[in-house]
């Protein structure tokens, strides 16, 4: 499967492809398949109501792992409680066990800011603050502890680059990011995601708002994070997880409640799916 | 031929309440004008404001206005922040504090009037003064205040809570930066709603900052409102009316005036956070 990882990420770390791309945290190659996100019996519930449950199944290092299935089996509901924003939900609990890179992140007493620092979050409707564009992204590392002006100058450059964006608006930073195309503002989320350097990205449907043709760059872009950040993807489009992702996990809504039913490498599970539900799904019979 | 009678209605209504509109206002004008000058505006009161002019009014009622939006939109503006952002825990406090501001802003403001003489004038020893007068107002806006800056928050979308707190950032750092800028235009009406309820509060003041209408020396001293003013003119004093048409005059102004600076500081202050083109 090695050619699942980008030529960037598999070549070897470069003093020259460090400094073009400086943000990046280098993570083994999705190749190693080694677990980052470790989830165990995971169960979610809203007021009492189950709405996941039985979740177990492993998130490889430096992969896009896609979650499919049809609509209301809670797949937002467990990308969401990856970084405990489920947290900001009344009445929604979550038992069962998350270990991001060994750290168990459900229910213990943790610092949610150093978390949601490492888990990054990209949203179905792109949401740029009422800010200008430049400052959509000073803003976070400000808060985060970056007090030179010219370090966060630099990393605005470099993660602007990285998402494509720098040559279309490197001439107006300081207009309202709300005048940005939807493309546009998507891929600026995006960036103010990886400007803070994450492990993890979660992505909620970041596709499913745009147009066909903003809708391919974005997709091309959470392609080349491959090898550099751990990507879960929820997707409703078949299609675009069996383009980008390495790995697939099939939710499914069993006794009025979401559970995973089949996972496994994307090839094996579009392939040659080993549950009869996925086989049909894919094949379109359903959902 | 339903769509013509609705829209020869609609467009009726519509001219009959700006017919009214403009009714009040030519009446004002016509008969307050022509007794408007700069020595109007610059001379205390005399032969009980048949003569003279309204130097000292016009100070002691701007005084109330500053003490009472001084108290109203720090206490206003952290209730609303409570109700919007906070009481989501616990939606029993929110309803209860809700349902105690809605009763609130239903109460006549005659009875604020006695409860602030009661209170601020004679419990805690403050006399008829301007200080009891604006501390009464703020008692009397801040429901007002709070419901409308709740409003303008809640209406602030979800999406940006939710991506601040992906982003690790903290609450306040989000409310300070994003909620409450995004809200600005919702907070600056519903301050102007409570100047406007304010300037135009009569009986909640004839008991708390009384009626002197001699030149303040300080928040303490007893000190006579415009509204106070004109209601005196037209009903206690034979021969008051050219006074007190050019005393509404000048209260209508300073109402138009407050409210443009206020959008014009808000919409500076937006600028500046939200660097537009």
């Amino acid at each position: 499967m090695s050619d699942n990882c980008s030529p960037a990420a598999a070549a070897p770390v470069s003093a020259d492809s460090q400094s073009q791309r400086p943000w990046v945290q280098r993570e083994a190659c999705c190749a190693t398949y080694e677990p980052c996100l470790q989830v165990r019996d995971l169960a979610i519930a809203y007021a009492g109501k189950s709405a996941l449950r039985n979740v177990t199944f492993d998130i490889p290092r430096g992969c896009i792992t896609a979650i499919v299935g049809p609509s209301g089996c809670g797949k937002s509901s467990f990308l969401s409680s990856l970084n405990r924003l489920s947290d900001l939900t009344d009445g929604c609990r979550v038992s069962g066990s998350v270990r991001i890179e060994g750290q168990e992140i459900v229910g213990a007493e943790i610092d949610l800011i150093a978390l949601r620092r490492q888990v990054g979050m990209i949203f179905q409707k792109p949401n740029p603050f009422p800010l200008s564009i430049r400052e959509n992204l000073t803003f976070p590392l400000k808060h985060h502890g970056m007090s030179d002006r010219q370090a966060r100058e630099a990393a605005v450059e470099n993660v602007l680059r990285r998402v494509g964006l720098w040559e279309e608006v490197k001439d107006r930073l300081d207009a309202p990011a709300l005048g940005l195309s939807g493309g546009q503002q998507q891929r600026l989320c995006l960036a103010r995601a990886l400007v803070l350097s994450p492990k993890v990205l979660l992505l909620d449907e970041p596709c499913s708002a745009l147009d066909p043709l903003a809708s391919a760059v974005v997709e091309d872009l959470i392609a080349s994070l491959r090898g550099d950040y751990t990507v879960v993807i929820v997707t409703h489009n078949l299609a675009q997880a069996r383009r980008i992702a390495d790995n697939v996990a099939m939710f499914w809504l069993v006794d009025g409640a979401g559970t995973v039913v089949e996972h496994g490498r994307a090839a094996s599970v579009f392939e040659a799916p080993g549950n009869p539900i996925t086989a049909a799904y894919i094949a379109g019979a359903r959902g | 031929m339903a769509d013509r009678i609705a829209t020869v209605f609609m467009w009726g209504v519509a001219l009959l309440i700006s017919a009214v509109f403009a009714w009040i206002v030519g009446d004002l004008l016509l008969q307050g004008l022509p007794h408007l000058s700069w020595g109007f505006l610059s001379t205390a009161p005399t032969d009980a404001g048949r003569a003279g002019g309204i130097l000292p009014i016009l100070v002691s009622t701007l005084l109330i206005l500053i003490v009472c939006m001084v108290v109203a939109i720090p206490l206003g503006l952290g209730t609303a922040v409570l109700l919007s952002e906070f009481s989501r825990r616990n939606p029993l406090f929110g309803r209860l504090v809700r349902y105690s501001l809605d009763v609130l802003a239903g109460v006549p403001s005659i009875v604020f009037g006695l409860f602030g003489n009661a209170f601020f004038s004679l419990y805690l020893g403050m006399g008829f003064s301007i200080l009891s007068g604006g501390l009464t107002l703020a008692c009397m806006v801040l429901p007002l205040l709070i419901r409308s800056s709740e409003t303008a928050l809640r209406a602030v979308p979800d999406d940006y809570r939710r991506a601040a707190a992906a982003l690790g950032l903290p609450v306040f750092t989000t409310l300070w930066r994003i909620l409450l800028p995004a809200a600005t235009p919702g907070l600056i009406a519903g301050l102007v709603l409570g100047i406007g309820r304010a300037l135009a509060e009569t009986a909640a003041l004839l008991f708390t900052s009384g009626y002197v209408d001699r030149m303040p020396g300080s928040l303490l001293d007893s000190g006579r409102s415009l509204s106070i003013h004109i209601y005196d003119l037209a009903m206690n004093v034979p021969g008051g009316e050219s006074n007190a048409y050019a005393s509404a005059v000048v209260l209508i102004m300073l109402l138009l005036i407050i409210n443009a600076l206020t959008f014009r500081a808000a919409d500076r202050w937006l600028h500046q956070r939200i660097t537009a083109v």
